[in-house]
């Protein structure tokens, strides 16, 4: 957010108590037809199939907009795949969200664009692969990019600001040119090029994603000659790869500063990808109260404040700038949540981000967007990508609680 | 007011901002202040912006929107700083003009 609305207001022996959760992220469901290799929800998605109801989501909506939430993201999986969609917006409309709905297209026809509009529906954002049919239907694993370009002139036509999303890894980092050239035909006012982030699936598949400094920096450049082309017409942003950086993102403001995510089967997370970390019993808003979750539970606290951090971050000036990055990245890359990130220089952890940067360097070979073919190879060269399903998940389960 | 050029947009005293498509405006409780809210994002505004920005109706000129400040908050001259303030929130596309 633009600007930081963060009021820590002291409460006893100077323990801070967190402002309220001022975005709220409503996984609504893990459904999805696409299948992506670099998705970020969890790669076991498929031991629960259980999706709350709209009486659950609408009771978490009227709690936590009672303590001060103000945005809110519906995402999934595809929240499209909910038929009750349109009421989970008309009602997060009534109580005074900004409602920001985060979809891959699919599902969305014009009768529930029209219907998600009269709901209140404020925002459309809309996921592409790539600019080029064959990439774009690869890298998702179906067809869709006829789809989505319709489903672009359907959000247009609604008024809605056109804001696409790419995300972008070694498979299709080189096209970023054809990227914005497509966005710009599609009249996109906002483009999003967010670079893999190394959970869930794509953690799984990171070995295949994570493109060469050298695709980076062109990528950039490319970005940078585009954005002073077609001026204030198209904004650009530029999500950058952290495991470029030497200083880690400030994940999330620290967790359980201002983001909630409930997942289709109710379990509240500070950040989407926080179950994976250890120890934590996060609470279900079957169980409790958005507030009690919020403020009481030990779960939400245990990473809040700085008395978790180990060294170097406790003694770093630079800690309440960054919070010590990733929690889920420390425990990912080092198996300790408490760590530093090990994208920042300072950890001595630091060489697993820069190894795996310099497997990263091997030639890339064919041009993989041009050449499924090229894509296929390179995908074999070192292991299959995997994508995301249902049974992919279910035979990582099975995979992992074998060994 | 003379013409101020925003781009390709002229801001005249008989400008009718409205608030910019994609944005709303708040109050919020929680925090006490207007807010203004846009695709995954917040500003939180300060007393001043909260007070210009929610007679930005669309109907209202920035003549009119001047001098109902100025009777509100029993202050003169006011024009100065509206101008100056609604070419900035116009820039950053919190506002539009219609006409």
């Amino acid at each position: 957010m633009a600007a930081d609305p963060l009021v820590n207001s002291a409460q006893g022996a100077g323990t801070p108590r967190p402002g309220p959760p001022l975005w709220l992220l409503l996984e609504l469901t893990y459904r999805c037809p696409l299948h992506c290799a670099f998705c970020y929800n969890p790669t076991d998605f498929a031991r629960s199939s259980t999706e709350l109801g709209t009486d659950d989501w609408i009771r978490v909506l009227r709690e936590a907009r009672a303590l001060g939430a103000v945005q809110l993201g519906l995402s999934g999986g595809e929240p499209l795949a909910r038929d009750d969609l349109e009421v989970i917006v008309g009602e997060a409309h009534q109580l005074g969200f900004y409602t920001n709905l985060i979809t891959s297209g699919v599902g969305l026809n014009e009768m529930r664009l029209r219907a998600l509009k009269k709901s209140g529906l404020d925002h459309v954002q809309l996921s592409f692969q790539d600019s080029t049919q064959q990439m774009n239907d690869f890298l998702s694993s179906t067809r869709t990019f006829e789809l989505k370009s319709a489903v672009a002139a359907l959000i247009k036509q609604y008024d809605y600001p056109m804001v696409l999303n790419v995300v972008l890894h070694r498979l299709n980092i080189d096209h970023v040119e054809e990227i914005l050239e497509m966005a710009l035909r599609l009249g996109a006012d906002y483009v999003e090029l967010a670079n893999t982030q190394y959970y869930g699936w794509a953690w799984h598949n990171r070995e295949q994603l994570l493109p060469s400094r050298a695709q980076v920096e062109r990528a950039e450049q490319t970005m940078q000659r585009f954005r002073e082309r077609v001026g204030r017409r198209m904004q650009i942003f530029f999500v950058v790869p952290d495991y470029f950086e030497i200083r880690p993102k400030p994940c999330m403001k620290g967790l359980g500063s201002i983001f909630l995510t409930i997942t289709p089967d109710g379990t509240a997370l500070p950040c989407h990808a926080a179950r994976m970390l250890p120890g934590l019993d996060f609470p279900n808003v079957c169980q409790a109260g958005i507030a009690q979750i919020w403020y009481e539970s030990e779960s939400f606290n245990h990473f809040r404040g700085d008395a978790w951090m180990k060294e170097p971050c406790r003694s770093c000036p630079e800690k309440a700038r960054d919070f010590g990055g990733c929690r889920c990245q420390a425990y990912l890359l080092t198996g300790d949540a408490a760590n530093a990130d090990p994208v920042c220089d300072l950890s001595p952890h630091h060489h697993l981000v820069t190894e795996a940067v310099a497997r990263a360097e091997r030639p890339a070979g064919d041009s993989p967007a041009r050449s499924l073919a090229g894509a296929l190879h390179l995908g074999a060269e070192q292991k299959p990508l995997v994508f995301r399903s249902p049974r992919n998940s279910s035979r990582l389960i099975a995979g992992h609680e074998g060994s | 007011m003379s013409d101020s050029g925003v781009g390709d947009i002229s801001l005249t005293a008989e400008s009718r901002p409205a608030i910019g498509r994609g944005f709303r405006l708040q109050w919020e409780a929680a925090q006490n202040a207007h807010v203004l809210l846009y695709p995954e994002g917040m500003i939180k505004l300060n007393g001043s912006a909260g007070e210009i920005l929610k007679r930005c109706d669309g109907a209202t000129t920035i003549a009119d929107i001047t001098q109902d400040l100025e009777r509100a908050f029993a202050a003169a001259n006011l024009s100065g700083d509206v101008q100056r303030f609604v070419i900035m929130a116009v820039e950053k596309k919190w506002l539009q003009i219609r006409s």
